[in-house]
């Protein structure tokens, strides 16, 4: 069985889950990566077992056929941006920008700005939004910026981006990651999917949005009228 | 305003619909003084490629004059433009790298997924072309929202009528990169599938690029007699063996380059589980696959096969063998329109180029219906429509 990376092994224990107050799941989605399912348990257990153990390959745990991240449905996403990584990091920094280009984040305002706490305001199906707060718990300018919710919050999840310069002067390679405690489990993700809210679909049109943005100075559109936006 | 709506298999319709209006910074509005029918356009009338919707504003070659220009277009009230069917940002990876139908940026991210999960990879936005290419409404209007303007449109100098420049939207430049894609050297035979607009565009920039001689194949006379007029040797498949005729016609050597102009267009875009539904259904899929197994066999050894044509999914039995054994090298895609546009023009204004014997209709624009039902049931007579939103109907 394939494991995960040392980056997302970090990530996703880096943290316990704080309790569970939502049965919401609608939010914050940055990246692409279907999750455990009881297979995958079965088979993980199957391969600790030694039935078919191979050394880990180099890609990014997400990718694995199998995997499993504790409590955590880990989705993630690399897009390569032609910008410095200094620029791209700046603008993420600003988390009021964010909702710029995350079509379904309403608003991302400070609560305490200096201790890195924000709140974020999610707009899921059915016109029901949710209330996400969370503060900074690492912050490398230039590389990497990771957050994580509060017990306040109605979803338990948390978030890194990273970025590294791409080879050949190709820019930045920018990537996204983002757990989740699912509430729901696997019906809740499909209900999501269904609405286009699930995080991997959401994170991964986010993502390419953020790219659009700071390329192009606009994020593309086929609709003929603003109001038609 | 105006506009040509799809509304289902054999059912087009100009219907009034709201008038575009600037959305994003580097947008234009251009009124319409020309916009042409492609052969591709065909396909969505016959309704075989999937994410066209009810009310879809159809039309990808088109000018006319910029009546509105956003805050960080380039263009300027009034000028004459005409517009390339790929919508390209112009700084992307691609972009910068002049492979400008492969723009990541214009796109929009929620119309990426099918296509992402279909190629691999999600295509760059096109006007008038479904929702896999981005659902922007096109150019059978009045009136059209053109993204990024300030780096597709081309502004057209006095002195030239609509007529000679029209085409540099598609098929010129399509026919021009067919040809680039073959490789032509001094003293070459390239054979050309298809003498529809972008194959008879390809005759002439393959005779332009030095091949001693081109060889059209078709079916329908009075495309086989345009082809001709372009300077090309013809093969009317009806009446003779082909891959016989082109080692013949090539002193037993081959085609030096081939270039397939038909594709399969009809499928363009559509998965093959549908693709399977519509050869079944219109009985034309083996055809296309056809056309690409005939040239990669009637191919030189180390020769080139330049595909123009539309493919959209999966081919059955496609000659990989003959591919590798013969080593022969393949180049395709949707044309990087922008790459082309300057020098074409150019070539236009020096009368090297003639656009003008490829059009034998000019209609109305709210004749355009009849323009579709025409051009895909009368192909011998009806090489090419252009509709003009201005134009008078004809008496009677």
């Amino acid at each position: 069985m394939k494991l995960y990376s040392d980056r997302e092994q970090d990530f996703a224990a880096r943290s316990e889950p704080i309790e569970r107050q939502s049965t919401l799941l609608w939010g914050l989605g940055l990246g692409a990566l279907a999750g455990a399912s009881a297979y995958a348990l079965y088979a993980a257990r199957r391969d600790r077992d030694g039935l078919s153990y191979r050394p880990a390959d180099s890609a990014p745990g997400r990718s694995a056929k199998q995997s499993r991240f504790g409590e955590y449905a880990v989705v993630g996403r690399t897009v390569t941006i032609d910008r410095p990584r200094d620029d791209l990091y700046r603008y993420w920094r600003n988390f009021k920008n964010l909702s710029g280009f995350m079509e379904n984040v309403k608003s991302v305002e400070p609560i305490e700005e200096a201790k890195g706490r924000f709140r974020w305001m999610i707009e899921g199906p059915a016109g029901t939004d949710v209330r996400i707060e969370t503060e900074v718990v690492s912050d490398k300018p230039g590389e990497e910026i990771a957050w994580r919710s509060l017990q306040t919050s109605q979803i338990d999840t948390k978030g890194k981006v990273s970025f590294r310069d791409a080879p050949g002067n190709r820019g930045t390679e920018v990537e996204a990651l983002i757990a989740y405690d699912p509430p729901g489990g696997e019906l809740g993700r499909w209900i999501a999917k269904l609405f286009q809210a699930e995080p991997a679909l959401q994170g991964r049109r986010d993502l390419k949005r953020f790219k659009m943005l700071v390329e192009t100075g606009e994020i593309a559109t086929s609709a003929n009228r603003k109001s038609d936006k | 305003m105006r506009a040509l709506t799809w509304q289902g298999k054999h059912d087009v319709r100009v219907e009034t619909v709201p008038d575009p209006e600037i959305v994003n910074p580097r947008d234009a509005i251009i009124e319409v003084t020309s916009t042409a029918i492609c052969g591709s356009d065909l396909h969505l009338y016959d309704g075989v490629i999937p994410g066209v919707l009810s009310g879809d504003i159809l039309g990808h070659e088109f000018m006319g004059r910029v009546v509105e220009a956003g805050p960080k277009s380039t263009l300027k009230k009034d000028q004459r433009v005409v517009v390339p069917f790929t919508i390209s940002c112009g700084g992307c990876f691609h972009c910068k790298k002049q492979q400008f139908s492969a723009c990541d940026n214009s796109n929009p991210a929620e119309k990426q997924d099918l296509t992402e999960m279909q190629f691999g990879h999600a295509v760059g936005g096109l006007f008038g072309y479904s929702h896999l290419a981005g659902g922007y409404p096109g150019g059978q209007a009045e009136y059209v929202r053109v993204p990024f303007s300030d780096v597709g449109p081309i502004v057209i100098p006095d002195g030239f009528d609509d007529d000679d420049v029209l085409f540099l939207s598609d098929i010129l430049p399509t026919g021009w990169m067919a040809a680039e894609n073959a490789d032509i050297e001094e003293g070459d035979t390239v054979a050309v599938w298809g003498c529809g607009p972008v194959g008879l565009f390809a005759v002439q920039s393959a005779l332009k690029m030095g091949a001693a001689q081109v060889i059209a194949i078709d079916h329908y006379p009075n495309r086989l007699r345009l082809a001709r007029q372009m300077g090309a040797k013809v093969i009317d498949y009806t009446q003779t063996h082909v891959l016989e005729a082109l080692m013949e016609m090539s002193g037993g050597h081959g085609p030096d380059a081939v270039i397939d102009a038909v594709g399969m267009e009809s499928h363009g875009f559509a998965p093959d589980t549908m693709m399977d539904n519509v050869k079944q259904a219109v009985g034309i899929g083996a055809d296309g696959g056809h056309v690409l197994r005939e040239a990669i066999l009637a191919c030189r050894k180390g020769g080139r096969v330049s595909v123009p044509g539309v493919y959209g999914g999966f081919l059955d039995k496609f000659p990989l063998g003959a591919m590798m054994e013969k080593g022969l090298q393949i180049r395709t895609g949707q044309t990087h329109v922008q790459r082309y546009t300057k020098e074409l023009l150019h070539r236009i204004a020096e009368g090297e180029i003639d656009t003008r014997f490829m059009i034998s209709h000019r209609l109305p624009l709210e004749q355009a219906a009849d323009g579709y039902h025409n051009f895909r049931f009368n192909q011998n007579d009806w090489t090419k429509v252009v509709l003009k939103p201005n134009m008078q109907p004809a008496a009677g």
